[in-house]
């Protein structure tokens, strides 16, 4: 136990991490310190692409074997079924009502994309190799747990909700056709492609990644501040707890499929982490009923700053001594 | 100056809603808006400003449309259609046009 407490202690202080502290820090302490929409957007365009790529190029690389289509189903899968005991804690744990617990649970089923990446760069910088195609793996994992919501909702009696636009709008949200999109040109391109832009894509990566925590650390300083009172102790609790649950559940999921000691973890933090793009956007047209700020406040002010401070850590250190990796 | 009286309609809605009330408004026979970003604000949902929003998803946005007053029973109504269970508000003024054939 004190090994691996000593491994995520290790992993906490890396520049990634500590940038996300820094703006967090900032804006919990209303410093004026900000980054430009438009450059945040940037930020984001240019990490989406270079993660996505990159696990193309791996994949050209590596080939594809079995274990992609195992993977890409257990994703599956698991973004489906954690609602299910997201929603299972929430009755326990708060007061929240059917529709807020349902949509919360939602938002736990679904991924940050954020924290993957800063994940990846975390088992980059120790030398961990993983899967290439977990990039892909992330974008299935995106929407079965919008679908799984708007279920317990309706088994509460309220049917409607889901039309073709918006599940248009969910398969096509622009982070989505950005990765996939650009891990199918590294996965056509392969290591020629990536020699052609490696000094675009991967050197400046960790850098930018830096910044983009920055500014990810404002915004969620700046949430938790506008939204103190929201949450009650039980509601804080289950924005730490599940993601614990949903790691050691992708942990389990990660050895049964087979993926290598990087893989595991990287499916550990995808079930782990809450989204807190897409599954808003998506409950707000379709559960406008329930409301945003406790779904906002407990993935991005309670869960993201987990994952990424102790949650990462914790789950690569957990991944290794399991998997011996 | 001669001036005509018409109606000025503002809808503050969630920016995620912008599109489904823009194209309501249009099949209703509204040809004329304009969307003005919201900076932030406070509400029976809290308080917000879009600094503290991680995509323009999740921000505001106010669609200004300015009608002939005959109009505006057809606009209110398919307004309503989208409006109705979402966060938000709908005013109504009076005002003064130059241009009446533009409404």
């Amino acid at each position: 136990m004190t090994g691996i407490l000593d491994l995520a202690l290790a992993n906490l202080v890396s520049p990634v991490i500590l940038s996300f502290v820094l703006g967090l820090l900032a804006a919990l302490g209303r410093s004026d310190l900000t980054v430009p929409e438009a450059a945040a957007k940037g930020m984001s365009i240019y990490l989406l692409f270079a993660i996505g790529f990159k696990g193309g190029v791996a994949v050209a690389a590596n080939g594809l074997d079995g274990t992609l289509i195992a993977t890409m189903i257990a994703g599956l899968v698991l973004s489906a079924v954690l609602p299910f005991i997201a929603f299972a804690m929430l009755r326990v744990l708060t007061s929240l009502s059917r529709i807020d617990a349902a949509a919360v649970a939602g938002h736990y089923g679904s991924i940050s994309i954020v924290t993957f990446v800063a994940a990846t760069s975390v088992l980059e910088g120790r030398g961990i190799s993983s899967e290439g195609y977990m990039v892909a793996v992330a974008a299935v994992m995106e929407a079965p747990a919008i679908l799984s919501a708007l279920w317990l909702v309706s088994t509460g009696g309220s049917g409607r909700r889901m039309d073709k636009e918006l599940m248009r709008e969910i398969m096509l949200n622009g982070s989505i056709v950005l990765l996939v999109g650009a891990f199918f040109i590294g996965a056509a391109t392969g290591e020629e492609g990536l020699a052609a832009i490696s000094s675009f894509i991967v050197a400046p990566f960790t850098g930018v990644l830096c910044l983009f925590l920055l500014d990810m650390g404002l915004v969620a300083g700046r949430g938790l501040r506008e939204s103190r009172g929201t949450l009650n102790i039980g509601a804080v609790a289950f924005g730490i707890l599940m993601p614990i649950v949903g790691s050691l559940i992708g942990l389990a999921t990660g050895l049964i499929v087979g993926l290598s000691p990087g893989g595991v973890t990287l499916l550990m933090v995808l079930s782990a982490s809450a989204s807190y793009i897409a599954v808003p956007a998506a409950m707000r047209v379709a559960l406008p009923e329930a409301n945003p700020s406790v779904y906002l406040t407990l993935s991005l002010g309670v869960t993201f700053p987990f994952n990424l401070t102790i949650g990462i850590p914790l789950y690569v250190a957990l991944s290794q001594a399991v998997t011996g990796g | 100056m001669q001036t005509h009286k018409a109606k000025r309609v503002v809808i503050t809605i969630e920016s995620i809603m912008q599109k489904r009330l823009t194209d309501t408004l249009e099949s209703a026979g509204v040809t004329g808006y304009s969307i003005l970003p919201v900076l932030g604000g406070s509400g029976r949902s809290g308080a917000w400003s879009r600094d503290g929003q991680i995509s323009r998803a999740s921000g505001m946005v106010q669609v200004v449309c300015i009608i002939r007053k005959e109009r505006l029973d057809a606009l209110l109504e398919a307004a309503f259609e989208v409006v109705d269970k979402h966060i938000g508000v709908v005013t109504i003024t009076d005002v003064d046009v130059l241009r009446a054939e533009r409404f």
